[in-house]
């Protein structure tokens, strides 16, 4: 069931669209916001809210990359893999983050302090290579300061 | 010379990403000038205005936007509610300039929004913005407060009869979002698979009814062609195309950057003077003018202006207008490698050659850069550029994300022909 923080959340964006289904894009941020990801569970609340089934909106989330539908850590690392971030460093940066954290892409560190993805161009080429924890951006990232940048998040 | 250049998207912008002015410093700076008077004109009138400026759509694709006006249906009996939507999906590898405009002076877009909306009498519009744009969806929100309560947008606009909705909607990440009917469906709350065209969207847009999707920058220029008029953008220019450009480098340059500058400013200008060269160390040898979705150009195309004509005359596309800069430390398969994986990443995986072609693509690429490379694979790619070419395929996804392949293949062939003889990737 929504909680009822989750589901004024939700009902708070009722205006800004003529349909429910609309709505369920960020009806799925609002979950993940609360619960970290987005469970089968999650589906169902929402579904029963937009009514909409889970199929529906299990097909919408499983499209869009920011959307978990698996467990995530606390705080989510997005790297930037694409052309600009390759070019100036993107696979030294990686391979230090995640030798530091013991961790491959897409998985979750033991203590789930952290996530560490993949993403798409974060459009901070001119500062290449770029990452993004939580909603911070980091933009020059040499590997050697990724010590300092990841104790910011416990 | 350059001093003297009129730079009228970024001249409100604070030095060094500072807060961008807010309403009030806004108007003071000349700002809603442009709505004042095109609220007083006929919408047809300013359509024209925009028309005649060969204002030319900003997110890639150059159509003009005055005649994408045109195509909405503007009588009595036409359905409402019309929509306005601003395409804030900046997600081509290697973009960066809706950022700048939209952390660096959000009314300006606003502004450009209402105006727009205005011209095609839209009822509602939608910032369409890329969730990881934190920053700027911060001070859009911000923005947005203070339009709704200056009366710049809601009912009566500037008392007028004139009435405009405008909302923000954060999307959750997908490239194929920033095609316009896969933007219309990610905005339904869809997966945003493309849709078919014929029925074009400002005919049958959002929820059925007359859509125009259009750039941020498109959009950032419209207040000032209804202010200056037609014949001042045209002046901005070297070429044909209206006004200035928001260009911008990244790579190994001294200097990777966006600079707002002329139309049809030379590659060689934005490279040397602007980007300030290659790093010491490394040289040139290749770029993408505009984004990841463009052919290669070298050496011999520095001196092509950058505009959306001279560029496609030297076989490539302007694109975005934010060139990608190839060094010769950095491998070009393994730079086509990295494009083409994002391309079989982002494919909405609707249609086959798409799919099933991009990812054939990334593997073969990856076999090359890892030693594995066989002969005939230089003719796999090959076939894949004509699978994958405009025509065959639903969207233009699959036909960009061969341009990039086939013009490496044209002027790098044997750094493709090295990965294969030597069995390993030269670079690494």
């Amino acid at each position: 069931m929504l909680t009822s923080e989750e589901r004024q959340e939700i009902e708070a964006e009722f205006p800004h669209y003529p349909t429910r289904q609309a709505v369920c894009i960020e009806a799925l941020k609002v979950i993940q916001r609360h619960r970290g990801w987005v469970s089968d569970q999650g589906l169902q609340d929402i579904g029963e809210a937009l009514d909409m089934t889970t199929e529906e909106l299990d097909a919408v989330a499983t499209f869009y990359n920011l959307v978990f539908r698996k467990p995530v850590g606390r705080h989510v690392a997005l790297i930037c893999d694409s052309v600009s971030c390759w070019i100036m460093g993107y696979e030294k940066l990686c391979q230090a983050l995640t030798a530091r954290l013991k961790v491959g892409l897409g998985e979750t560190t033991d203590d789930k302090r952290f996530t560490v993805l993949p993403i798409v161009c974060l459009g901070a080429c001119d500062h290449a290579p770029a990452m993004m924890i939580d909603d911070d951006l980091y933009r020059d990232v040499n590997p050697d300061q990724l010590d300092g940048v990841l104790e910011n998040y416990k | 010379m350059s001093t003297l250049l009129e730079k009228p998207l970024t001249k409100n912008m604070p030095p060094n990403g500072g807060e961008p002015p807010d309403c009030k410093a806004y108007e003071n700076s000349g700002g809603y000038a442009g709505l004042r008077k095109a609220l007083r004109m006929a919408p047809a009138a300013v359509k024209d205005l925009v028309e005649k400026s060969n204002l030319r759509g900003r997110g890639g694709a150059g159509f003009p936007t005055g005649k994408k006006w045109s195509a909405v249906p503007m009588d009595d009996d036409t359905p409402h509610p019309k929509y306005l939507v601003a395409n804030a999906d900046e997600m081509e590898p290697g973009t960066f300039k809706d950022r700048l405009l939209m952390e660096g002076d959000p009314h300006q877009l606003i502004e450009g929004m209402i105006i727009a909306a205005y011209a095609i009498q839209a009822d509602i519009a939608y910032i369409f913005l890329r969730q990881e744009y934190k920053l700027a969806e911060t001070r859009l929100r911000k923005a947005l407060a203070e339009v709704y309560e200056n009366h710049y947008v809601g009912k009566n606009i500037l008392g007028s009869d004139y009435c405009l909705e405008m909302h923000l909607h954060v999307s959750a990440g997908r490239y194929i979002c920033g095609e316009e009917t896969g933007l219309l469906n990610a905005l339904e709350g869809k997966r945003a698979n493309p849709r078919s065209k014929p029925p074009y969207p400002q005919v049958s847009g959002l929820w059925g009814k007359p859509t125009v999707v259009q750039n941020v920058e498109t959009l950032s220029n419209v207040p000032h062609i209804v202010n200056k008029g037609p014949e001042w953008f045209k002046s901005l220019s070297h070429t044909a195309d209206g006004g200035t450009k928001l260009y911008g480098a990244s790579g190994k340059v001294k200097r990777p950057g966006i600079w707002e500058l002329p139309m049809g400013t030379t590659i060689r200008e934005l490279l040397e003077e602007h980007a300030g060269g290659m790093r010491d160390g490394v040289k040139f040898r290749g770029l993408l003018p505009g984004g990841a979705s463009t052919d290669f150009l070298i050496e011999d195309h520095l001196d092509v202006r950058m505009d959306f004509s001279e560029v496609e005359k030297a076989g490539s596309r302007m694109g975005t207008g934010t060139m990608i800069i190839l060094d010769d430390q950095t491998c070009p398969v393994g730079m086509v490698r990295n494009l083409e994986h994002f391309f079989a990443q982002e494919s909405c995986g609707w249609c086959t050659p798409c799919w099933s072609g991009l990812n054939w693509t990334e593997r073969i690429l990856g076999a090359m850069e890892e030693g594995r490379g066989q002969t005939e694979y230089l003719k796999q790619l090959e076939f894949q550029t004509k699978f994958n070419a405009p025509g065959n395929t639903f969207c233009t996804l699959a036909p960009g994300a061969m341009e990039p392949l086939k013009s490496a293949l044209k002027y790098f062939r044997p750094d493709f022909e090295r990965h294969i003889h030597e069995h390993r990737c030269p670079w690494r």
